[in-house]
């Protein structure tokens, strides 16, 4: 018998072993909904798969008889552009800053402290500040995302600049380049696959900063969305949406960790050495 | 005049004392070779010839004027390791050269002046035997192929020094050898300067037409930093006649940090 550390399961058995957690929930919840149910029909705490389904299937298709939208996609699109735009501008900024003060020493006394100080801030703490200046239509929400990611992507990828190697820069001077050349062809190159690492990372902190944004004051998403419906305990609602923000969030995870195989196989690579 | 010129100079980090008293004069053209143990300054020196380091006395003199602070194109260099760009193909780590020096803002080139400089990088590839390697990484390269790749990315700017510190090390021995003939072919053939710091003594014979040997002279045993490293021996070495007899046995020893490499 070989010790546990070297037992490996096959392709099948992993695959069971993988799916196994998630068909466990799903069991307990069909029974725990079912003898729920069993002993009232009316129960809307723990409704069935099959009604949820149907309900799942009347948000994604049926008009809302008040804004005639269809409900899923109007929440989700809204969703969608509020976090994407934060995070894109995040992502621009800490590229920009990140690798500026990586590289120049005076950038970085000057700004490290204090983004360090800021990234220190609880950013839910400042959204009363931020409906108050910016309002509490869509310019708040972007901005408590951005405030919620940038610092902690700004550090990790200033980090990322001081890890190379400083032979390079070196190298790079004695070709001829210059700080701007340097930041170019040097820094910002080895630092992008890097980036989207850290917003794959950010990305978790991005979602609970929409959603809590939302659920303060919107009239559209998904974060809205459920925290409106919770009014009437419909969870009917409640859960598809819940299952559906973590199929979205899964989605975008995977597309970054594909967009680092499409565009840097070296960075891939170079890692596994 | 002598390409590189160093009067009295000194280097200390605080009250540590790296280097004392150091003379030297180097001839345009030379293959100087530096050995010395580890820790004896003949890295910090070579960081000074590339600017990386200043002097804390002294004067450092190249072609007779004040050596610049900082790395420059005029002295190439080759580390150990770190020394090609991870993110860029063989091809790109030499072309980049060309991109830097024509392309001051977008340090890319486009369109003809990209195919011409093309053209040369591919050249530069093929002197060092790495033609078939254009298209790869670095990390798909061996480590033999990664110091063939810097040695050209340095001369692409045609350097008039071309500073190497411990470029070899990490090499196998039959691949050092190779890499023995691609650097003296280089050296005759394009008539430049080179200093290289090794810590293998048959190495420095082997290249060099000059060994320099950094040690120490004075040793305080209860304040190991107090003095520093200068140049204890200064040896000419002419083709034909290179062997290691002429350093005193207590030296060899000394140096040979790793002796079954001697015999490779």
């Amino acid at each position: 018998m070989k010790r546990l550390i070297n037992q490996r399961p096959g392709r099948v058995l992993g695959a069971v072993l993988a799916l196994l957690p998630f068909a466990l929930v799903v069991l307990a919840y069909m029974a725990a909904s079912a003898a729920r149910l069993a002993d009232n029909p009316g129960d809307k705490l723990l409704p069935s798969l099959m009604s949820m389904a149907e309900a799942l299937v009347r948000l994604a298709t049926e008009p809302s008889r008040r804004t005639g939208e269809i409900l899923l996609w109007a929440d989700t699109a809204a969703s969608l552009a509020r976090l994407l735009t934060g995070v894109a501008i995040s992502m621009a900024l800490a590229l920009i800053v990140g690798t500026a003060t990586g590289l120049i020493p005076y950038l970085r006394r000057s700004l490290s402290p204090f983004l360090a100080a800021l990234a220190m801030i609880p950013p839910l703490s400042i959204l009363p500040i931020l409906f108050i200046t910016f309002g509490v239509g869509e310019l708040s929400k972007v901005v408590l995302i951005i405030f919620g990611i940038l610092p902690f992507m700004m550090r990790d990828l200033q980090q990322r600049v001081e890890e190379i190697p400083g032979e390079q820069f070196v190298k790079a001077q004695t070709l001829g380049g210059s700080t701007w050349q340097i930041l170019l062809r040097v820094a910002i190159p080895q630092t992008l696959p890097r980036l989207f690492d850290a917003t794959r990372l950010a990305l978790g902190a991005a979602w609970l900063f929409l959603i809590a944004a939302e659920a303060i004051a919107a009239e559209q998403g998904l974060g809205y969305r459920i925290f409106l419906v919770r009014r009437y305990l419909d969870m009917q609602t409640i859960l598809p949406y819940v299952a559906w923000i973590t199929l979205l969030a899964f989605s975008l995870d995977w597309l970054l960790r594909r967009v680092n195989h499409w565009l840097f196989p070296w960075y891939v690579t170079g890692r596994a050495k | 005049m002598s390409i590189i010129e160093a009067k009295n100079l000194w280097k200390e980090y605080g009250r540590d004392v790296v280097l004392e008293d150091v003379h030297l004069r180097v001839a345009a053209g030379d293959f100087v070779t530096v050995v010395g143990a580890s820790g004896c300054g003949k890295s910090t020196f070579l960081r000074m010839l590339l600017g990386e380091e200043t002097p804390t006395r002294g004067t450092l003199l190249l072609d007779g004027a004040a050596m610049p602070e900082e790395p420059g194109p005029d002295r190439g260099v080759v580390f150990q390791k770190y020394s090609v760009f991870p993110h860029l193909t063989a091809l790109g780590n030499v072309l980049l050269a060309e991109e830097l020096e024509q392309a001051n803002i977008t340090a890319r080139l486009l369109g003809r002046p990209r195919r011409e400089a093309m053209a040369r990088a591919q050249a530069m590839l093929e002197r060092v035997g790495l033609a078939d390697a254009a298209d790869k990484y670095p990390s798909q390269l061996s480590g033999g192929m990664q110091q063939r790749l810097a040695i050209a990315q340095a001369l692409m700017k045609n350097p008039r020094i071309l500073l190497l510190d411990e470029p070899f090390g990490a090499l196998d021995p039959g691949i050092r050898k190779d890499m023995h003939a691609l650097i003296l072919e280089l050296w005759e053939r394009l008539d430049i300067t080179i200093f290289m710091v090794t810590h293998d003594l048959k190495e420095g014979f082997d290249l060099g037409t000059r060994l320099l040997v950094f040690d120490k002279t004075r040793v305080d045993p209860h304040a190991p930093n107090a003095y520093g490293a200068t140049i204890t021996y200064d040896i000419p070495l002419q083709q034909g006649l290179r062997s290691d007899d002429r350093l005193p046995a207590a030296v060899r020893a000394g140096l040979s940090s790793t002796p079954d490499e001697e015999s490779a």
